[in-house]
């Protein structure tokens, strides 16, 4: 079977990230980038399922700017077979995001997607179930442990009070949390290897996919800060304080 | 103009986060129901009808929505949202899983993890592990939203709405439940308790962990906390992890003991009212936001910690 990644360039994990001071959006002009970390470990994950035997191809898509293609790339040298970018310069949002995935998927017709459970930067952890929903597929979200056979798969979930595992028919949609796996680095031959890997070009337009965005940014604000207090000197003192100064004890 | 609920509960009651999540549907300014669906609900609808601003209880008892699966309890809001403007639920694991669902259903975007509510179309959210908020306005004609919980506190008592039941849609079987593995315990739940003691990296092992931490957590009657380190190296379980893609908590107390203080990490916690920082670093950046620091190892701290705890104030 085929296996779908989306992939999502972001800001680099490590950075963090300074508010415009017009509140117009984040300062991200020399920014770090990187690929989403949940998408590392779904790239991983398909391509252990292929190492396995169960899968046959890893086709990785991304929707964004053309140094996305950079982050394909990236999934291409860890070893992914091919790329699909779908060339977006403006803020795209999860809903459209799957509208374009799900046109896809019906011309590629994989068995199963693995998407991150959430990108980093806008934190909104949807992509992958309204995925899910617009192609009628089951959902295993927040994955630890995968187990595919005879066409169901095993999902085992990272859940508030401990992990639930559920039974999906495929073909489903996953997404990934932070135990499936260990992603490996790509190793400078396979980083070489990739350059020879096809990309191809696309536009929301081939899908049809209006990207307007639903929600209006208004505008955005740095957060309430808070300074750093004292240092006391040990365990008496620091329990004074949280009895006397404090009250929360 | 109504707005629904879409209660997270265990069958015998509604659990804190979605109590929390009924304060910021009233602040949507439209009656409240609340749906609450499972076989052997009876008791979480009784409860969820003792709420101030629920005007109705849908119960849902067909055993299809049972542990809250994804695709039929979507399917099951889809068949009813013809009512109402607005679908509410918590952002717990079982609100992140369905919401977004529901709402690529009914070709909406989704809001999540909404901190504030400005009016019925405007929100504010953090992006960027909380680093920037953005006051957001929905175009969509049906609300689907999901609130960070930290951000609200308990509905009050003092409702006495009547419990209806409703059927609906419920899916094409598409999945199944086959188990979990979930620690029950004493202790208050991470995402509601008044005191928090957290572990990272430096405790060095599961046994440390239980050794050092539970016996101070015992004395404060707190719950337990970790960094993702401290979970991916196996030293405390999944469900304890802290931050920006674990648990968002606000205690009046938060203890954070061998945590460095990852912009990922303060995501989780930097919302808390009091925080401690014991760190043998003296430059971690944990201490750029604790209220009090102390440089010192944690094993020796936290067993004087204890001890300390035991003498009269
Ligand atoms: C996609 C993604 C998501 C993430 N999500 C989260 C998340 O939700 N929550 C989260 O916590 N992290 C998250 N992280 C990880 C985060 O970036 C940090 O790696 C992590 O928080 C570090 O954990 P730590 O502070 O326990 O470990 P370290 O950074 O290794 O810090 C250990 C600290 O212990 C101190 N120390 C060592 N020995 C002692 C001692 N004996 N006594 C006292 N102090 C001692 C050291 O000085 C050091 O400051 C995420 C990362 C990524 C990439
Ligand atoms: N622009 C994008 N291009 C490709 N994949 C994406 C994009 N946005 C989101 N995804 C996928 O959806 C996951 C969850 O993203 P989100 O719903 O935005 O938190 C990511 O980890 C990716 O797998």
């Amino acid at each position: 079977m085929k296996i779908l990644v989306p992939v999502k360039r972001v800001v680099d994990y490590n950075v963090k990230v300074r508010v415009k001071s017009d509140g117009s959006g984040v300062e991200l002009t020399n920014v770090k980038m990187a690929m989403n970390p949940f998408d590392e470990i779904s790239v991983e994950e398909a391509l252990r399922l292929r190492e396995a035997g169960i899968a046959s191809e890893v086709i990785i898509v991304s929707i964004g700017p053309l140094k996305a293609q950079e982050t394909i790339r990236t999934a291409l040298a860890m070893g992914a077979d091919r790329g699909i970018l779908v060339q977006h310069d403006e803020l795209v949002e999860p809903l459209a995001v799957a509208k374009i995935l799900k046109q896809i998927i019906d011309e590629e017709k994989p068995e199963l997607v693995i998407a991150g459970k959430q990108a980093i930067d806008d934190d909104n952890n949807q992509t992958g179930q309204m995925l899910a929903a617009l192609l009628g597929w089951p959902q295993g979200t927040f994955a630890s442990v995968l187990a595919i056979a005879d066409g169901e798969m095993d999902v085992t979930r990272e859940v508030d009070g401990g992990l639930q595992t559920i039974k999906l028919k495929l073909p489903a949609v996953v997404t990934t949390d932070l135990r499936l796996n260990e992603p490996r680095y790509a190793s400078l031959p396979n980083i070489m290897k990739a350059k020879k890997k096809p990309i191809e070009m696309k536009t929301p337009e081939d899908y049809g996919v209006d990207m307007t965005p639903r929600l209006t940014v208004l505008k955005t604000i740095e957060p309430t800060g808070r300074n750093a207090g004292v240092k006391v000197a040990d365990v008496a003192e620091l329990v004074a304080k949280l009895r006397d100064e404090a009250g929360v004890l | 103009m109504t707005t629904l609920l879409i209660a997270d509960h265990d069958g015998s009651a509604l659990n804190d986060a979605t109590l929390r999540t009924l304060s910021a549907a009233t602040e949507l300014g439209a009656p409240v129901h609340v749906l609450v669906a499972g076989s052997n609900s009876d008791a979480a609808a009784a409860h969820a009808a003792t709420f101030t601003g629920v005007e109705n209880v849908l119960q849902a008892s067909d055993a299809a929505y049972d542990h809250l699966l994804a695709e039929p309890v979507a399917a099951l809001i889809v068949s009813l949202t013809g009512d109402y403007d607005a679908l509410v639920a918590p952002n717990t694991t079982n609100g992140k899983n369905i919401m977004p669902r529901v709402a690529a259903l009914l070709d909406v975007m989704q809001i999540s993890d909404v901190t504030a509510i400005i009016s019925a179309d405007t929100f504010e959210r953090p992006i960027y592990a909380g680093n920037a908020i953005q006051t957001v306005q929905s175009t969509d004609a049906t609300k689907v939203i999901t609130i960070r919980t930290a951000a609200f506190s308990v509905a009050e008592e003092g409702g006495s709405a009547s419990i209806n039941a409703v059927s609906g849609d419920t899916g094409e079987g598409l999945s199944s439940y086959v188990g979990e593995e979930v620690a029950k315990s004493e202790r208050p739940e991470l995402t509601s308790a008044k005191i928090i003691i957290s572990g990272g990296r430096a405790l060095g092992s599961a046994e440390k962990f239980q050794e050092v931490i539970l016996p101070v957590a015992d004395k404060l009657g707190a719950a337990i906390g970790a960094s993702r380190a401290a979970v991916d190296a196996g030293y405390a379980p999944n469900d304890w992890q802290v931050g920006q893609t674990g648990k968002v908590v606000a205690p009046d107390l938060y203890i954070a003991c061998g945590i460095s203080g990852a912009i990922q990490h303060l995501a989780g916690m930097k919302d808390s009212k009091v925080i401690v920082a014991i760190n043998k670093d003296e430059d971690a950046p944990i201490f750029q936001i604790a209220d009090y620091g102390l440089v010192a190892d944690l094993f020796d701290i936290l067993p004087q910690l204890e001890a300390e705890l035991d003498k009269p104030s």
